[in-house]
């Protein structure tokens, strides 16, 4: 019965959007809309679920003192932090429950909250996702190689794709008389990204939808019950 | 690949040393290499210019600082083409720190534009969870998913949002994207399902993706795709920013990462030649 009722549950969900689908009219269209209106509430949970199972698992982390566990240290400290300030004095807009911390706001010049997020959590994001820029480049160095045709083939087209989407690519190729415009490598670039990339990511897309109605079709029938744990 | 083509190759501290310079000086010497125009921009710049004065137009900020360098100026020279146009813009947000970059872009330009009111010229709704739900509810009932702005203020008392009830009421919806959700499920829910025109940018890395969206169909009405993408939309807007600042450092850093290439080539097969030579 603990596995029946999850399975009926989401076996008539699961028929009835389909159903609205075809029929949005009553009272398909109006059960749809409400099961909308649950999902988004259960996904504001989601947050909350997630900011406990961070907290769970760093914990876990450091109480078993697993490898390199001093960094979860500072990852729950920043947690606590950022939502401790958040709470007390709020963000640029909204008070916290302490108000809107003017003391603290004259000296550093924003609210605790926003001073943390301008200043340390902006940057140090951007710095993450900065720093692919360097790996991106040792490893083009270090795997991308002609060793086949089919590698060959690839390492051409990117080197192609990189110069014409840069303003390089249209001063290396820029003085070519109209008649030979399409060697100017933005053209070539555009190409590519328009017809060769554009027919293969449409192959994947088409692949990978069909296997979504698979998968979706095997929970609705009860057939994949992982979500449910266990099996 | 043997351990001896693997030998050989460059210190990787000198090629992070070598791109770091390359980013670096560009930034600092401008070199003002040539911005080219492309298509798909020309097509998101002609969507805004055939919008209709006094339009309604959802900006949706779908991302978070880790990709504000190529979202950030698309967002403002967009911003600013709108006001320009009188286009009244209104904010949402499928991703947290989406709100806080929306108001970012707002409070540099405001000043700028001293005839825009908050809440009737712009408003911004903030972040609301759930992907393509929270879409496709917003398609059927614009008031019951956003009844209060990002302050708190109730929806009923913002000009701008009178009559807006679903996408009907739109002119068109502009996605700025770096992942899911983002501009994918706009174009499943807010062009497919409701027929509104979808237009978007999107970082460099994930344009491969969503160019398929770009096609006779329209799907989706151009595509602003990474620094590039940015920079050509500031071109077209005659408003010069980060974007096209930052395209001499990205010319020069794809320039050195294409030199690595080709060393790297060239080494492997030096060494794959040496050691047939020695007859390994």
């Amino acid at each position: 019965m603990k596995r029946k009722i999850p399975l009926l549950i989401t076996f008539l969900v699961g028929v009835i959007i389909i159903i609205s689908e075809f029929i949005p009219h009553k009272p398909f269209g109006q059960i749809t809309g409400e099961l909308e209106n649950w999902y988004l509430i259960i996904a504001g949970f989601a947050i909350i679920l997630g900011q406990l199972s961070l907290f769970k698992v760093n914990l876990f982390k450091i109480k078993h003192r697993q490898k390199n566990w001093q960094f979860f240290i500072i990852t729950l400290l920043s947690f606590i932090l950022m939502v401790s300030i958040g709470i007390f004095w709020g963000t640029e807009n909204h008070p916290g429950i302490f108000g809107n911390g003017e003391t603290i706001s004259n000296t550093i010049g924003t609210k605790p909250f926003d001073y943390l997020f301008d200043n340390v959590y902006q940057n140090l994001q951007a710095t993450m996702f900065s720093l692919l820029a360097f790996f991106i480049a040792s490893a083009a160095y270090r795997a991308f190689i002609a060793r086949t045709l089919e590698s060959s083939l690839l390492l051409v087209a990117a080197i192609l794709v990189m110069l014409g989407n840069t303003s390089l690519g249209s001063a290396l190729t820029g003085w070519l008389p109209e008649s030979l415009s399409f060697l100017h490598l933005p053209r070539i670039s555009e190409f590519i990204m328009k017809y060769p990339t554009t027919a293969g990511q449409r192959a994947i897309m088409i692949g990978a939808a069909f296997g979504i109605i698979g998968s979706s079709l095997r929970i609705i029938l009860g057939i994949e019950r992982s979500y449910l744990g266990g099996e | 690949m043997s351990e001896n083509v693997k030998k050989k190759q460059i210190d990787r501290r000198w090629i992070f040393l070598l791109l770091f310079l390359a980013v670096a000086i560009p930034l600092i010497f401008v070199i003002g290499l040539p911005i080219e125009t492309t298509e798909n921009v020309r097509m998101v710049h002609g969507l805004i210019e055939q919008t209709p004065k006094g339009s309604k137009v959802i900006i949706s900020f779908d991302y978070d600082p880790a990709s504000k360098p190529e979202l950030h100026p698309m967002g403002k020279a967009l911003m600013e083409h709108c006001f320009d146009r009188d286009i009244k813009v209104i904010v949402t947000a499928l991703w947290p720190m989406g709100v806080q970059m929306a108001e970012d872009i707002y409070s540099k330009i405001k000043d700028n534009y001293p005839d825009k009111k908050y809440g009737v010229d712009y408003v911004n709704m903030g972040y609301k969870a759930g992907g393509i739900v929270t879409i496709q509810a917003m398609g059927k009932n614009f008031r019951d998913i956003f009844p209060q702005d990002m302050n708190g203020t109730s929806i009923d008392e913002l000009p701008i949002l009178d009559g807006i009830n679903n996408f009907d009421n739109l002119g068109f919806v502009f996605a700025l994207s770096a992942g899911d959700p983002g501009i994918k499920q706009w174009v499943q829910v807010a062009h497919d399902t409701y027929g509104r025109p979808v237009s978007g940018g999107v970082t460099g890395v994930s344009a491969p993706a969503v160019i398929p969206y770009v096609n006779q169909q329209q799907q989706l009405i151009g595509l602003l795709a990474g620094l590039k993408g940015a920079a050509e939309y500031e071109l077209l807007t005659e408003t010069p920013g980060t974007a096209t600042s930052g395209m001499d450092a990205q010319s020069v850093a794809h320039l050195i990462i294409i030199i690595f290439i080709v060393a790297g080539n060239i080494n492997y097969w030096r060494n794959k030649k040496a050691e047939k030579k020695r007859g390994e």
